[in-house]
């Protein structure tokens, strides 16, 4: 897993505490709405996240840049190609 | 208007607390729910998406009668499913910030059971006091704030004794201290105008049998930003935050019954209201019988009485023999054959809880039924106080309660 700081995204999608799989019907939603090269950050405590989002950005051709921890939750940062 | 069948006999249906009959407009929204459109939400297929449609169409009509975005709105099973989900969902989301949480004496029991579930979890309750009018003053709530306060519930409005609280001033307190604001607004929302932006809260419960709306549907409003924790997990039904395939008959019904209050509701206040002004001047004509809850502040369709001497059951059942139905108490504790913690939180002894009684009224109800009701109730009273062994103690000097 890649760990990045500072990273600024465009647009940020706050899904704490919303089931599975909200982070991946959101994100799609999200990306969708996106220019290329935008920054989409993804707040969750979804532990799934984990390993979809990064397979779910391989498998539509988007950047998969990083996350990192806080609180006691998950961010993503995902940008669109 | 005589809403329930029977053998002939005038019917006078006074418990609308209790419940609403359903409007025959919302029933026929319902209907093809029932039958031909009986997809499920989630299917992408077209009845699948048409049942999505009515959903978000409902979830529309019922943001705009308490000025939300429909966003805000996640449909539940019930006022007390809502209520449940927002004081534990809300306390768990915020444990790490603190675990103390305050609600009132005269929240309903799904709040009140909630609250003790939490404090079994190792939460810190505080029950508010209140006035003898049923009010809790925004400054002492103020005063039982303490920087581990994460969550304040305050009821719009009692269904058993009408009154109705202080929310504005008491969510401005909240929001100063950033603690979340939730409120049971089960027994106003649809009967008196309700904007969430100016009453300020963050949560909001309603449900739908409250309104002419049909049973089992009921929502909670979650302002923007607001994250809470699910009560039903499961699947991704209402943005994730409310599992189970949707009770889609009952949430269009429940859409349906929102645009008809919205639209209507003034000149239901106002039917209301002058049957309400009615019953509370000739009841109280009756010695010995006090008004609970705030003579003018209350629920424009409820008038509630504690009757002294008398037993509320035996009351009802004589009323309900002349086709009179009304309540003492809530349900649940007219059940229990319990005294209202309600009742004794604004200061009603034991014994002069135990004959409360509750008549809320709706757009069936006529001047004619209020009069003919109005003719009986004193001669039941007459009735149950000759028999009554707490009459006979009265007469021989014992001292009458005075209403605080």
């Amino acid at each position: 897993m890649k760990f990045v700081d500072d990273i600024k995204a465009d647009v940020t999608a706050d899904i704490v505490y919303m089931m599975c799989p909200m982070h991946i019907l959101k994100l799609d939603e999200m990306v969708k709405g996106l220019e290329n090269g935008q920054v989409l950050n993804i707040l969750t405590d979804y532990d799934g996240a984990l390993e979809d989002i990064p397979q779910w950005c391989e498998r539509t051709g988007n950047e998969f840049i990083g996350m990192k921890e806080t609180e006691n939750f998950y961010e993503f940062y995902v940008r669109k190609t | 208007m005589n809403i329930i069948p029977g053998d002939g006999m005038r019917k006078c249906y006074f418990d609308y607390v209790a419940t609403n009959p359903l409007h025959p407009e919302v029933l026929n929204t319902m209907m093809p729910y029932f039958k031909e459109e009986f997809g499920n939400p989630l299917s992408i297929y077209e009845p699948g998406q048409r049942a999505k449609k009515a959903i978000e169409e409902a979830r529309e009509q019922v943001a705009s009668m308490i000025n939300a975005r429909p966003s805000t709105i996640i449909f539940t099973s019930s006022g007390a499913e809502a209520n449940s989900f927002a004081l534990k969902g809300m306390a768990i989301a915020k444990q790490n910030q603190g675990n103390h949480v305050i609600v009132s004496r005269v929240e309903h029991h799904s709040i009140l059971s909630s609250a003790r579930f939490l404090e079994k979890s190792g939460f810190v309750v505080t029950y508010l006091p209140v006035d003898k009018y049923g009010f809790v003053d925004p400054e002492a709530v103020k005063d039982s704030i303490t920087k581990e306060t994460i969550v304040i519930s305050i009821i719009h409005a009692s269904s058993e004794i009408g009154t109705i609280e202080p929310i504005k001033e008491i969510a401005i307190v909240a929001q100063e201290r950033n603690i979340t604001m939730h409120t049971d607004a089960v027994a106003t929302t649809g009967n008196i105008p309700i904007d969430v932006k100016d009453l300020g809260v963050d949560l909001l419960s309603m449900a739908a049998h409250q309104f002419y709306g049909p049973k089992g549907a009921g929502a909670l409003y979650v302002k923007r930003g607001v994250r809470i924790v699910p009560l039903i997990c499961g699947g991704i039904q209402e943005g994730g935050r409310r599992a189970g395939t949707e009770n889609v008959p009952a949430i269009v019904g429940m859409g349906k019954a929102a645009e008809i209050a919205k639209s209507g509701m003034s000149r239901r206040i106002e039917h209301c209201k002058k049957l309400r002004d009615k019953i509370i001047e000739g009841v109280l004509k009756i010695p010995n019988v006090h008004l609970t809850g705030h003579h003018g502040n209350r629920l424009p369709h409820h008038a509630s009485f504690v009757v002294e001497f008398i037993e509320g059951e035996a009351m009802l059942l004589m009323l309900s023999m002349k086709g009179i139905y009304s309540a003492s108490g809530s349900a649940c504790t007219s059940k229990a054959l319990k005294s209202s913690p309600v009742l004794l939180s604004i200061g009603i002894p034991t014994a002069l809880a135990q004959g409360s009684i509750v008549f809320s009224l709706g757009m069936s109800n006529t001047e004619e039924e209020v009069d003919y009701f109005l003719e009986e109730f004193p001669r039941i009273i007459n009735r149950l106080r000759e028999m009554s062994p707490f009459m006979k103690k009265k007469e021989g000097g014992s001292k009458c309660y005075t209403g605080g």
